[in-house]
């Protein structure tokens, strides 16, 4: 179903990583970032793979969500590989066919390239995973407030975010509710040619919009009406607060990253 | 084996959402079933029971996790290609039904479903205007946008769309709600009218028992993912207490009887709407049969 799409996908437990602070957990997924882009040494990879696993346990996600999260983009890697493999021509040749060759340097690059972009996934997704969408945007605004001295509008981008996050799984589930009233009445959404099946969509679409722009309205009427008048002024039913283990995780994370720079002089 | 009289039936139909993860949620469990033909049939239950999972197997909009659901003897699983002749065979109106109105026009909105059946352009035109006049919209709203009707309207114009493929059965989920308390009797008489005039069977999913009692011959109970049971309308009002250990209820005029009996008032059993109700009154009256006080 189509529900079934992880986005902003959210586990619900209870863990260490859960409950740690989603603004050190948004700096320390952009610091791990950074790792995996220090170096062209698998040793950095190696690391990398070290802090995932680390992070992993933590959090008590179980393995098979881990998987789900790789899964989309396996194609993807797929072609990048295959990209690298054919177009690198650095090092020794190690396979030649009429004009493409397959060298050392390739294979190398290939498989370096594969190892980070998975581990990439992994440790974001293990940010959606364990942070709800709504703290992450809490976690965003709070780390983006220093702009508004510069008259960003930092609070009503985190509004619209927040909004948005908040309504995608209520058109998900709304354009399934279409969907299944449409083929019921006998459409046909998954075969034919293309201009057929793009003439298929207008019965969703066309219901969709419309739904849409209705719950815009509503929405806007209901915060006018419970007097919202931007952030000026608002306080928070949550507030985030660290803890000594986000200060712990921050060290931990930094140490990495300490490690990553000496392997990189080392090496 | 078949018996001739029904003509859909499931064997153990379960079916649980989002398997494998923490949201899991059994939402129909192995339900035996066997609906008659030419019926009008009452789906009651509590909120979240499982009436629209349970209506969303019957035309193949969901494939059962177990189980099976057969249509005129047939499993409508076995060939996938011949799922869409049984949505034209079954069917289903959603609930809040006028937000999947997309057409220009009523008229081709309406025309959407029996257009999809491959019908002449002849069949399709008498199919819209009888089932407009069925269903209480005027000619000249056929030719008005559907996002331009009021509420009431925009309902029966989507109630239309899938009346018009004259299905054998017709599913529909909550069909009043939201309407006014005379709108919702006014469907309601035009559905059951539907019903009598194609000889179909039709399935009622409904909040109110008075709805339930007044206009269904059959009622199918759902409890808790479970079927509680399938009878005849007042051999299941007759069950109260079971009923209201589910959190349902007997209609309120029978509540009233009920205790007008204890009272001692020789009142006749199974009165299930206001009318039965009145005659029964009027006639112990006449009888002069106040007595009891
Ligand atoms: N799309 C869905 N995904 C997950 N759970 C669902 C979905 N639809 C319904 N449910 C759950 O299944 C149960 C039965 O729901 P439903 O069939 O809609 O009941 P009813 O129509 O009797 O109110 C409920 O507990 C509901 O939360
Ligand atoms: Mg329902």
């Amino acid at each position: 179903m189509l529900k079934d799409i992880t986005l902003g996908q959210y586990f619900p437990i209870d863990s260490v990583l859960h409950r740690m602070d989603p603004r050190f957990k948004i700096i320390e997924t952009m610091l791990f970032i950074v790792l995996l882009f220090m170096g062209s040494s698998f040793w950095i990879l190696a690391l990398g793979a070290v802090f995932v696993l680390l992070a992993r346990q933590l959090s008590n996600i179980p393995m098979k969500m881990i998987w789900k999260s790789v899964k989309p983009i396996l194609h993807i890697l797929a072609v990048t590989a295959v990209l690298n493999l054919l177009f690198i021509d650095d090092g020794d040749v190690l396979f030649q066919w009429k004009l493409l060759k397959v060298t050392e340097g390739g294979i190398t690059t290939s498989l370096f390239m594969m190892i980070r972009i998975v581990l990439l996934i992994i440790g974001s997704s293990l940010l959606t995973y364990t942070t709800s969408p709504i703290l992450l945007t809490d976690a965003i605004e709070s780390l983006l407030s220093p702009l508004k001295r510069v008259k960003f509008p930092v609070h009503e981008m985190a509004m619209m975010m927040s909004i948005a996050l908040r309504f995608i799984p209520t058109l998900l589930e709304e354009t399934d509710k279409i969907m299944s009233a449409q083929k019921a009445r006998g459409a046909t959404l998954d075969n034919g040619k293309l201009t057929e099946r793009a003439k298929a969509l207008i019965p969703i679409l066309i219901p969709l919009f419309v739904s849409a722009f209705r719950r815009a309205e509503e929405l806007a009427t209901a915060m006018e009406c419970r007097c919202y008048r931007g952030g000026e002024g608002r306080t928070r039913l949550r507030t985030l607060k660290a803890a000594p283990r986000d200060y712990i995780g921050f060290a931990v994370c930094l140490l990495f990253l300490a490690a990553a720079a000496v392997l990189n002089i080392l090496l | 084996m078949v018996k001739p009289l029904s003509i859909l039936e499931t064997e153990e139909l379960t079916y649980t959402y989002s398997t494998g993860t923490p949201f899991e949620k059994t939402a129909v469990d192995h339900v035996n079933l066997k609906i008659e033909k030419n019926c009008m049939v009452g789906v009651i239950g509590h909120t979240g029971s499982g009436k629209s999972t349970l209506m969303q197997h019957f035309n193949g909009l969901l494939r059962p996790t177990s189980g099976r659901v057969l249509l005129d003897g047939e499993d409508i699983w076995a060939d996938k290609k011949k799922l869409r002749d049984v949505r034209f065979r079954v069917g289903l109106v959603f609930q809040y039904p006028e937000y999947q109105l997309f057409e220009e026009t009523v008229w081709k909105d309406i025309a959407f479903g029996p257009k999809n059946m491959g019908l002449s352009d002849a069949e399709i035109r008498t199919r819209v205007l009888e089932t407009a006049e069925m269903i209480g919209l005027e000619e000249e709203l056929l030719e008005r946008s559907p996002f331009a009707l009021s509420g009431g309207q925009k309902r029966r114009a989507a109630i239309a769309g899938v009346m018009a493929m004259r299905p054998e059965i017709l599913i529909l989920d909550e069909p009043c709600a939201g309407l006014d308390p005379k709108g919702r009797n006014h469907l309601l008489r035009q559905i059951c009218d539907y019903q009598k005039k194609t000889k179909s069977t039709v399935m009622l999913v409904s909040h109110s028992m008075e709805d339930a009692a007044a206009y269904t011959e059959k009622l199918l109970v759902m409890n808790q993912a479970k079927l509680f049971c399938y009878d005849d309308t007042p051999a299941v009002f007759r069950r109260t207490e079971e009923l209201c250990s589910m959190g349902l209820r007997i209609p309120q005029i029978a509540g009233v009887m009920h205790t007008l009996r204890q009272k001692g008032y020789d009142l006749p059993e199974d009165i299930y709407t206001v009318e039965q109700a009145r005659d029964a009154v009027l006639s112990l009256l006449r009888k002069g049969g106040g007595a009891a006080c």
